[in-house]
């Protein structure tokens, strides 16, 4: 094969109840690039997302990390794969600092101090606080933390701007610029506009 | 850092799920109150005729426990399956079986123990000769976990389905038939005075066969429900 | 290897094949029927210790290898889908859930049938009856598990699973029920098949068991092309088959 991208999708093709969500979707995305994916509203922008992720299956086509099928490499693929989907992800009767830990415990962690990534994702006072009393933005905040406690290539991410506010919102984009930056990989879908240097942004919308 | 080793993860999984039903300690008795209910309404069907409660005592019991058993199983993945966990766990970096054996081994440990506990206060009202009941605290530490390992499975496969419940019971039940023979005749036997190694050793058997197979199964299962 | 199954294994392939063999298939069933019921019924001597009762083996044991059979060919289907993903391995297993309850069934009615002038009752708990009932709520829970499922992709890969842990299972249920039973050996005089058996009540019902698994297949295939109808209803081959007519 000829492709060298990171990760390659080859001719992909989703039905739900006899809906063709998308066909023969090929594209390729390399280190340092982000994928914006857009689209109406069941237009196939979470399926899309979770078919990458390898936790559902596509009704035809391949997707490849670094030349070889994600369904083959299993949990080697995961190791590079940080998702952030609809649900947070986070246990409410454990602490902030509970919840991170069993993150990294299940990932690769990454090398920083829990205290400083709840400090950056603003929960700083709240690492011994049971999840079940925070807000709905503390819980997003606390779950986009995994991307910062863990060390991952790819990260998948369904909305994550989900009932942030303004100032976290700018925070965590400049985290993905970051990620870009560090030649990481985004893919993302959003109802906000990003704003990312021009060459390496990407973008796919499922509605066309 | 380090990716944990596959026993670190395990145990923390473990110690995960056990803090979380601390947590939620209100829920812990409901197996156990079940298992003790349904013993109870035998005598006020059947009559309290001690020579006839003595005779199925084995039976009454390792039924109620079979319904214990399957009435916890949802717990299992529900909460993991509603907040997102479980796609996580899906997602980490260690093979799915040893993730769901750390999973499943919490669970026996919250449902299946205090059953362990509880069976011989019913024994001795159900009027059980005293040499059968070291025999059925054996056939429960060995049977019980067999019922959540293959439980583990029908509940993998149906975690997705809103009206789950019924049709876990028509998935389950059927394979939990071969332990439930075997338990009852070793207790049978013990309060007869016969060998009972037979049962014991067949009992030991399926749990090797759960423990080996059972993991691979409810890991597809629940891979399959996410999708 | 592959590829042969790959060309088996495609639905408009299947399709015409499935429907060019079913008159022929129908045909022989049919030879095959008259033969067997009148090797049984007619041929076959009178047992001198059941009488003329125990002419209902002649459905009663091929229903009852067919429960086995059909079970074992979902398990196989099973491991099919999730090794090879194969779309027609899909709707093979769940054609054959019903078709494989219905043979548990009747196994189930004809051993009651023959139990009353047999035993005085329409059912005892012997080893036989009680594992085919257990085999019959297998084939429900599978049955069940698929219509509970609204996508029908991932339901086939739920039931997939659960006819594999099912056939694994089956051995052991079975031996656990045979030993149950032979503890507590209850009223139960005799069993259906005896070491010795005549040669002139043995061919008719091999005959019978071979028309049971001919009628399988036609059953199969009849259900199989209307299941690849429903599921394949946007493909274009579906398209042109019905624009033909």
């Amino acid at each position: 094969m000829s492709n060298t991208a990171l990760l390659q999708i080859n001719d992909l093709s989703c039905i739900r109840d006899d809906r063709v969500l998308f066909e023969h979707l090929s594209l390729s995305l390399d280190g340092g690039q982000m994928l914006l994916v857009e689209g109406r509203n069941g237009s196939g922008k979470t399926s899309l997302l979770r078919i990458l992720t390898g936790l559902k299956l596509a009704d035809a086509g391949d997707i490849f990390w670094q030349g070889q099928s994600i369904t083959r490499l299993g949990a080697d693929y995961y190791e590079a794969v940080n998702y952030v989907g609809h649900h947070d992800g986070i246990k409410r009767e454990l602490t902030c600092l509970e919840n991170l830990r069993l993150v990294q415990a299940m990932g690769k962690p990454a090398p920083i101090e829990l205290d400083d990534a709840l400090e950056q994702v603003l929960l700083y006072r709240y690492g011994d606080t049971p999840v079940g009393n925070l807000s709905a933005g503390q819980k997003r905040r606390l779950a986009l933390a995994r991307l910062l406690v863990t060390e991952s290539k790819l990260w998948i991410l369904d909305e994550p701007f989900t009932s942030l506010d303004k100032k976290s919102m700018d925070y965590f984009q400049g985290v993905f610029e970051q990620h870009i930056q560090n030649q990481g990989m985004v893919v993302m879908t959003s109802h906000h506009e990003m704003v990312m240097p021009g060459p390496s942004l990407k973008r796919l919308n499922l509605s066309e | 850092m380090n990716r944990l080793s596959l026993t670190q993860a395990f145990i923390f999984l473990l110690r995960r799920d056990l803090t979380l039903v601390f947590r939620n300690r209100g829920e812990l008795a409901n197996p156990l109150l079940f298992f003790i209910l349904v013993i109870t309404l035998f005598p006020l069907a059947i009559g309290a005729i001690p020579e006839l409660l003595a005779r199925i005592a084995p039976g009454i019991i390792w039924v109620a426990a079979l319904l214990a058993a399957m009435l916890s199983l949802d717990s299992i993945f529900r909460s993991d399956f509603d907040d997102g966990s479980l796609e996580q766990l899906l997602l980490s970096a260690h093979p799915m079986p040893v993730l769901v054996l750390a999973k499943v081994c919490a669970h026996w440990l919250v449902t299946g123990l205090p059953l362990l506990i509880m069976a011989p206060v019913l024994a001795e009202m159900l009027g059980m000769a005293s040499e059968a009941q070291g025999i059925l605290l054996l056939t429960i530490l060995i049977g019980t976990p067999v019922l959540s390992l293959i439980g583990a499975i029908g509940v993998a496969l149906t975690i997705g389905l809103r009206k789950g419940g019924i049709i876990l019971s028509l998935l389950v039940l059927p394979l939990y038939v071969p332990v439930l023979i075997f338990a009852a005749s070793a207790i049978e036997n013990a309060a007869l005075g016969l060998d009972v190694s037979a049962q014991i050793n067949m009992l030991l058997a399926f749990l090797f066969l759960a423990l080996s197979l059972s993991p691979w199964a409810t890991a597809a299962a629940l891979k399959m429900s996410m999708s | 290897m592959y590829l042969w199954f790959n060309k088996l294994g495609s639905p408009p392939h299947f399709y015409r094949i499935a429907g060019k063999w079913l008159p022929w298939l129908s045909a022989v069933f049919a030879l095959l029927l008259i033969t067997g019921l009148y090797g049984g019924l007619v041929y076959a001597p009178t047992d001198y210790q059941q009488g003329e009762s125990f002419r209902i083996i002649y459905i009663h044991v091929p229903a009852a290898w067919m429960s086995l059979f059909v079970y074992v060919v979902m398990a196989f289907c099973g491991v099919v889908i999730i090794v090879w993903r194969m779309k027609l391995a899909e709707v093979v297993l769940i054609s054959s859930a019903p078709i494989g309850a219905s043979f548990t069934f009747l196994a189930l009615a004809t051993g009651s049938l023959w139990g009353k002038p047999m035993w005085g009752t329409w059912w005892v708990w012997d080893a036989r009856l009680t594992s085919e009932l257990i085999l019959l709520f297998l084939y429900l829970g599978v049955i069940g598990l698929h219509s509970a499922i609204d996508d029908k992709r991932i339901a086939s890969r739920a039931v997939a699973i659960l006819a594999i842990v099912g056939v694994v299972n089956i051995p052991i249920i079975h031996y656990s029920v045979e030993w149950w039973n032979s503890l507590h050996q209850g009223p139960t005089v005799t069993k259906f098949d005896k070491p010795s058996i005549d040669m002139r009540m043995l061919i008719p019902l091999l005959i019978m068991a071979l028309s049971f698994q001919i009628y399988y297949v036609i059953a199969l295939f009849q259900s199989s092309r209307a299941e690849l109808l429903r599921r394949e209803r946007n493909s274009k081959w579906v398209a042109e088959l019905s624009g033909g007519n």
